[in-house]
């Protein structure tokens, strides 16, 4: 059965469908979302499910996707949150020990539509060149100039506050207990020695990945999931020892109830906060942000740490950005992306908060970042103290 | 950390010959490493006995010694290069870090001592901090691009104590560190402390141990002999009788009698990472390696994909997690190295296999499958510089501190060449057998692995070719090369993709994959040839079949690849072009490294400059190896130089000319006519102006330079025409009759009767072999008519195309090679060689000697009067390769081959004048008048100045057992070296060792030789009793050496009773065996004194000439001098110019 991906500059890639909408029989599938890339070469399942992905198609750079199947243990939250899947070749069966259903099955059930078989690769040059564009995936191919015009009309991402939309819709204790929370990662540091005392850490929830609170776990954390919009006073009389802002969807600007959470919270409490948290972070204390071209979304970047001037190998999956520029004298410029010398990490100069772009906790990705996790740990021991 | 400024000199040790499991790989890593370093400005040297290098070009490195990589040599290259260095040397850190290994080799803290010292020192001895030039500073060793053999040498040399000796320092890897990972013991330790799994084993150094260990662990189980190459004489053993043999023959083998017995994980899942860490312990993953083979194949003869297929993101983190922890516990502070894991499919138990601290087969494939050089990375990081600090090569804009990501699919399939080693055990196991390899590059894996079968050049058409179908399973269970034939066979023929997997023990997907193509063919099948559409043209070539391989399933027969190609153009079916870039496009990338698929978008668009396509050779085999990628890159170099676009394209992972520095554009591509004709469409399609080259590849671009000329390629140099002309026996025969000149009496047959006739009417004996062929594949010399009929219903095909050939074979004869340039008006004649070993045998496993020691002036003048009127009347334009016999004074004309030969490369570092290099100029137009002037006005051949240059080839015996190791027309030898001195004797000797025969200096020698031979046996043997050796001989013989009045203990020859000669090589009495064949009557003797002799490792000698250089050779070595000379010093000394 065809597809088609058709971008709002009128470019069309037609492909075959596979998941949702792929079956002749059954209705046709239409989705619209912000057309975007991911270079990584593991970790499709973690892509799919991840929040942070909510309204975009993603363009898988890696030509063989869905080779090893699915499993319960590898999402990232409750669902696929991505709008569609671009990509090279779709694996028709999975191979794998750990696999229990089929990625196909699996996408069409959760009523993802997958085109394949296209120029991933040529795609991937037209967003580079192009920047972010909008696209629609059908398997209506029939009327082309209509998918495009569909395409234009779609609200564009920026301006938008996402994350209040995939957020919990109520708070929630993590429970670790849970078979699939277990990370299964042998050589991950165990729980530290000196780590007996479990810490309770409040995260917000913008469109958290689970791994984030299974790594939390791992540092003896309790953690409460909040959703986005949780007020500061209700946070705090939870008594938490430190307070976690997650990776979301879209643009941090529209959201000015989190950006004015953290300047309630600064300086009260621990605060760590990653991508979208991150981004908020850099607004609350008085910085911008703005749009890369293209954005960075894989699993390959290398962030310097300005600290110990080592290098780590990152996830990334973001669009917008925090201006170095922009922030006043007491934000600490921590981490650089070394690809284009964007900013990758921040703290406060005095106050305990601290916050990088890119995903210590991977998942999928590499896991030389896992560090960040006990920093925010012996930040919140220090102080207790 | 910058630039270590307190090094001024770094030595690189390179891997010497090519042999299996250590092939042109390394001369693309260290060609890398050299540059890279003298880029840097450090001041190189190399030392490496291969001749047919890249890396030894005198241009490489400032100093190049083309030396025995043995011990005793390297002693005096360091003594001679710190002697050099004089008051400037400043003692570098070994002594102190070997100290520390003695103390605590057990406690990993040896490198960081040495390491911290290493800086303080240097920082002390360069005040100034600008150390940056030649003079004063540390003397470094970097032993981590030379393959096993540099490793092992460098641990020779710090064990023997030279590096303190000399205050040399390691760089790269340190002494612990190789030690830790390369000693079994040491690196199962290791990995328990940081808590990773290995297969349970245990170090044996006798059989019985073995044995109870293996029933603790039950069979089947592996075992693996201790520092050996390419896992020599490891096997799998499934009873307590196999385990005594393949034990037995380890313990031989190990130069530490050491095996390891360890747990089966046969049939688990094998993957490799190849990782990269800089002083900082910045640490990144290169690339991911997952094997289409089980474990259970060696990892050099398995099919490998990259990236990993069949790994979630937990299992391949989890992995890469080991990796690190691996690298960074063994401590291996710099530069590349590989981990291999097992993945048991059931469960997921991962477990470490090995680790090579250093660079590898594995990572040579990692850089061209990524486009990052590991090896010119390493080299960088060896001396200080950290990961962030040097750049991507490929995309210029981003740092070299990252892990590539790819959007394509590599598959590797390695060559192997059982037809040359009749009797070899064709199944595959821990032993590699494979002498080459190639790549392909798809956009998937489907597409990957097709491009990768046709760049085999099996010369197989379809599926069916030589499949025994009653025996189906067992070639899917057992390992073999033909494996993925009866693979494709078991999916075409119905198989389920679950079996295949049971039989197989392969991952289901990568069988999936097969399956489906197996189900398009019949698709295409089906519609047929008349009504196949574009789309479903597109859709076959997406899945990478060649038109061929369509036409033969379409059924068409006559001009079927042609047909299909007409009926792609006529539909608009045509190849992209897509780039290597490292980031799957997420930058822009700079650098054109190529690959076709049948995608939508083009990204290569040809520019507008004048173009050069040079065509490579494809996989590495034996008969066509380095020296013809040498030679490529050498065209690709002179013509970057004159102005020209050049294009490579070449299928073969390992070498220098598919390094995308070597030429402006590199297509990494099958050589075969569909692919070729691709590349050059496209290029063309600019409309700047164009010209191919073919006469440097070897035979693969030979057989394709008729067609290409026929559509429409303009083939630059010595035309298609003449290259046939020298090949069509006819032809050839007719004009070498016009020119006068005597050649042994020829026939053609295509049949046994003809075979028959032709044979008795050029007189036995005869030599028998297929016609277009290199490396003289199935030839024999036959001596009565029962050898003919074998050989014709056995040993080959033949059609009327491909007539067989027979020659009168020139018994007692002295065999010559030439190599000439000539330009269309001149000739310069570049070299004579003399060869060693009598005609007959295959002149790549002859040694050879230049200049000539004993031909007359007058043969050498009518050598050069053929060789002239040869090139001339062939209107050659480039090089030509001519084979002489000289037999009692008559100068027989063997063959002529107008195009680069072997001995190119050993020639152009004799003479110090780079043959490919003006060849490649003569062929767009430039004269010999321009380019050697000198050498033109003064007609001599080109000068070797005071020394000689003795080549000889290196054979693969011990990975063949129960072949016989008898040389004889059929090329066998995988590799040469090189060894110069300023006697024949010396060089000899040099040569010997080199090629790992070590020629004795005291002991006994045995003689038998032949009827013709007794004649001048005894003054030779004469020489060896004045140098103090025992004779012993059998009858025939020792009667000959009594009667000159030598005592001769007498010996049996085998079939006499015992004990005879083999026992008295088993037991070490024999230190040199001298044997000239005697034709037909003894040739079971013979077989099992030269098995005996290659088991035993004793230097077997088959001709009286070259008993007589080891003669020479032996006297040079009782005096005990060691001397070496580097290229650049000989070449200057004679006033030559590169």
């Amino acid at each position: 059965m065809r597809a088609i991906l058709a971008l709002e500059d009128g470019r069309l890639f037609w492909g075959k469908a596979f998941g949702a909408g792929s079956n002749a029989n059954g209705p046709a599938v239409e989705r619209v979302g912000e057309v975007v890339f991911n270079t990584s070469l593991t970790g499709y399942q973690e892509i799919f499910t991840d929040p942070s992905y909510a309204g975009q198609i993603v363009v898988l750079t890696n030509p063989h996707i869905g080779n090893y199947g699915t499993s319960p243990s590898d999402a990232e939250s409750g669902r696929p949150y991505i709008e569609g899947l671009v990509v090279r070749e779709f694996s028709p069966v999975s191979s794998n020990w750990r696999s229990t259903e089929v990625a196909d099955e699996y996408l069409e059930r959760n009523g993802v539509p997958v085109i394949a078989e296209i120029d991933t690769r040529a795609v991937v040059r037209h967003l580079r060149a192009n920047g972010c564009l909008r696209g629609v995936i059908s398997t209506a191919v029939e009327d082309t100039d209509a998918l495009v015009a569909k395409a234009r009309a779609h609200k564009k991402m920026d301006g938008t506050d996402l994350a209040s939309v995939v957020t919990t819709k109520t708070s929630y204790a993590w429970d670790a207990s849970e078979p699939k929370n277990e990370t299964g990662d042998a050589l991950l540091p165990g729980v530290d020695a000196g780590a007996k005392e479990t810490l309770h850490v409040v995260a917000y929830d913008f469109g958290i990945k689970q791994n984030i609170l299974r790594m939390l776990t791992r540092e003896n954390c309790r953690v409460t999931v909040v959703p986005a919009k949780t007020t500061a006073a209700e946070v705090l009389a939870m008594a938490p020892d430190g307070v976690f802002f997650s990776n979301g969807p879209g643009d941090p600007e529209p959201l000015e109830y989190a950006v004015a959470n953290v300047r309630e919270l600064q300086g009260k409490v621990p605060l760590f906060g990653i991508c979208l948290g991150h981004q908020i972070f850099g607004l609350a204390l008085g910085g911008k942000t703005y749009k890369l071209k293209f954005g960075h979304h894989g699993g390959n970047h290398p962030i310097k740490n300005l600290a110990t001037g080592k290098v780590e190998i990152t996830a990334q999956n973001h669009n917008f950005n925090v201006d170095p520029e922009s922030l006043p004298e007491d934000v600490v410029r921590t981490h650089t992306n070394l690809n284009d010398d964007t900013l990758a990490g921040l703290k406060h100069a005095t106050d305990p908060m601290f916050s990088v772009q890119y995903h210590p906790e991977a998942s999928p990705g590499p896991h030389d970042s896992h560090y960040l996790f006990r920093d925010f740990r012996k930040m919140m021991e220090g102080w207790k103290k | 950390m910058p630039r270590r400024n307190d090094i001024a000199k770094i030595l690189v040790i390179g891997s010497g010959p090519i042999v299996i499991g250590q092939s042109a790989e390394f001369d693309y890593s260290g060609t890398q490493a050299c540059k890279a370093l003298k880029a840097e400005g450090y001041e190189v040297v190399l030392v490496n006995s291969n001749p047919a290098s890249i890396m030894t070009d005198p241009e490489v490195a400032d100093r190049t010694y083309v030396e025995p990589l043995t011990l005793a040599y390297l002693e005096e290259i360091l003594r001679v290069e710190t002697e050099m260095m004089g008051d400037g040397f400043v003692a570098g850190t070994t002594a102190d870090s070997s100290a520390a290994l003695r103390n605590d080799s057990q406690k990993g803290k040896g490198n960081d001592n040495g390491q911290g010292k290493g800086n303080d020192n240097g920082q002390g001895g360069n005040d100034n901090g600008q150390g940056i030039g030649k003079g004063r500073g540390i003397f470094a060793v970097l032993p981590t691009v030379g393959g096993q053999t540099a490793l092992n040498l460098a641990v020779d040399l710090a064990d023997a104590g030279v590096l303190e000796k000399f205050g040399v320092e390691l760089i790269g890897a340190k002494l612990e560190a190789i030690k830790k990972a390369e000693d079994r013991l040491l690196f199962k330790d290791a990995m328990n402390k940081i808590g990773l799994d290995m297969p349970k084993s245990m170090l044996v150094n006798n059989t019985s141990s073995g044995l109870e260990f293996a029933a603790k662990l039950g069979f089947p189980v592996v075992i693996r002999p201790s520092f050996t190459l390419g896992g020599s004489g490891g096997g799998i053993a499934y009873n307590r009788e196999e385990l005594m043999e393949i034990l037995a023959r380890g313990l031989d083998l190990s130069p530490v009698h050491e095996c390891l017995i360890e747990e089966s994980v046969l049939g688990w899942k094998e993957y490799e990472l190849e990782v990269v860490r800089d002083l900082k312990d910045n640490v990144v993953i290169i690339c991911s390696i997952e094997n289409f083979d089980a474990m259970g194949v060696h990892t050099g003869d398995s099919i490998t994909v990259a990236p990993a297929q069949t790994l979630t993101d937990r299992e391949y983190q989890r992995m890469r997690d080991a990796a690190i922890a691996v690298i960074r516990e063994i401590g291996v502070e710099t530069g590349g190295s590989n981990v291999q894991f097992a993945v048991n499919p059931q469960n997921g138990r991962m477990t470490v296999i090995e680790m090579n601290p250093r660079v590898s087969r594995s990572s040579a494939l990692a850089s061209k499958a990524t486009g990052f050089p590991i090896a010119k990375i390493a080299a960088r990081l060896a001396v200080g510089y950290t990961l962030d600090e040097l750049q991507n090569d490929i995309t210029k804009a981003t740092p070299a501190c990252f892990e590539p990501t790819i959007d394509y699919v590599v598959v590797k399939i390695p060559k192997w060449q059982f037809e040359k080693f009749p009797g070899s055990d064709e199944t595959l196991g821990p032993q590699m057998k494979s002498v080459g390899e190639v790549m392909a590059i798809g956009r998937t894996f489907k597409e990957a692995l097709m491009k990768a079968v046709r760049s085999l050049e099996t010369g197989k058409k379809g599926t069916d070719d030589g499949i025994d179908p009653r025996r189906l399973r067992q070639r899917l269970v057992t390992p073999s090369p033909e494996r993925l034939a009866y693979l494709r066979y078991a999916f075409d023929t119905g198989m389920s993709v679950r079996d295949a997997a049971r039989y197989t023990g392969m991952d289901p997907w990568f069988l999936h994959q097969m399956k489906q193509i197996a189900e398009e063919l019949k698709v295409v099948a089906e519609v047929g040839i008349e009504k196949i559409d574009a789309q479903a043209l597109l859709a076959a070539k997406r899945m990478g079949l060649s038109d061929e391989r369509l036409a033969a399933t379409f059924g068409v027969k006559e001009d079927g690849a042609a047909k299909v190609r007409a009926l792609r153009k006529k539909l608009g079916v045509k190849p992209v072009y897509k780039l290597v870039d490292t980031c799957a496009a997420e930058f822009e990338s700079l650098t054109p490294y190529m690959y076709s698929c049948y995608d939508e978008e083009d990204e290569a668009a040809p520019t507008a400059k004048k173009k050069v396509i040079i065509l490579g050779s494809g996989p590495n085999r034996i008969g066509q190896g380095i020296e013809f990628d040498y030679c490529c890159c050498h065209a690709a170099f002179a013509l970057r130089e004159d102005g020209f676009e050049t294009i490579m394209v070449n299928c073969n992972p390992e070498t220098v000319s598919t390094d995308y520095d070597t030429s402006d554009r590199l297509y990494f591509e099958p050589l075969t006519l569909e692919d070729v004709l691709a590349v050059y469409e496209h290029e063309a399609s600019g409309g700047a102006e164009i010209g191919m080259i073919v006469q440097f590849g070897g035979q693969t671009p030979l057989n394709l330079s008729l067609p290409l000329k026929a559509a429409g390629v303009p083939i630059i140099g010595t035309s298609p025409e003449s290259i046939d002309l020298a090949e069509d026996r006819k032809r050839f025969g007719k004009l070498i009759t016009e020119l006068g000149i005597p050649q042994p009496q020829g026939a053609m047959a295509t049949s046994v009767e003809e075979a028959l006739a032709g044979a008795r009417r050029v007189t036995y004996p005869v030599l028998v072999r297929p016609s277009y062929v290199l490396g003289g594949r199935a030839m024999v010399i036959a001596y009565d008519d029962a050898d003919v009929v074998r050989y014709m219903s056995t040993a080959i095909e033949y059609s009327q195309e491909r007539p067989v050939l027979i020659d009168h074979f020139l018994e007692d004869a002295q065999e010559v090679d030439v190599d000439a340039l000539c330009d269309g008006k001149d000739v310069i004649i570049a070299g004579i060689m003399q060869h060693i070993e009598e005609a007959g045998v295959h002149s790549g496993d002859s040694s050879c000697v230049l200049p000539a020691v004993d031909l007359t002036p007058e043969v050498l003048e009518t050598i050069r009067a053929y060789t002239r009127k040869l090139v001339m009347s062939l209107n050659v334009i480039g090089l030509a390769n001519l084979q002489f016999a000289v037999q009692r004074g008559t100068v027989f004309v063997i063959e002529v081959n107008p195009r680069a030969s072997r001995t190119v490369p050993y020639v152009s570092k004799a003479t110090g004048i780079q043959l490919a290099k003006i060849a490649s100029r003569l062929m767009t137009g430039r004269t010999l008048k321009e380019l050697l002037p000198e050498e033109l006005a003064s007609g001599k051949d080109l000068s070797t100045g005071e020394h000689f240059f003795v080549k000889s080839p290196v054979f693969p015996w011990g990975k063949f057992m129960g072949v016989d190791p008898v040389l004889g027309p059929e090329m066998r030898s995988t590799g040469e070296v090189t060894g110069v001195a300023r006697t024949f004797g010396e060089a000899f000797a040099k040569a010997q060792t080199a090629a790992g025969l070590h020629l004795p200096v005291k002991g006994t020698v045995f003689f038998s030789v032949n009827t013709r031979d007794k004649e001048s046996v005894a003054p030779l043997a004469r020489r060896f009793v004045e140098m103090g050796f025992k004779l012993v001989a059998t009858h025939g013989t020792a009667d000959v050496l009594e009667d000159a009045g030598m005592q001769v203990e007498r010996v049996f020859a085998v079939k006499e009773g015992r004990p005879n000669v083999v026992d008295l090589i088993k037991s070490d009495r024999i230190q040199l065996i001298v044997n000239t064949p005697s034709g037909q009557m003894s040739v079971f003797d013979e077989a099992a004194i030269r098995r005996a002799a290659v088991s035993a490792r004793v230097a077997t000698i088959t001709t009286l000439a070259a008993t007589r250089a080891a003669a020479d050779g032996i006297e040079a070595l009782q005096k005990g001098e060691y001397h070496v000379e580097s290229l650049q010093e000989l070449h200057a000394s004679r006033g030559g110019s590169f």
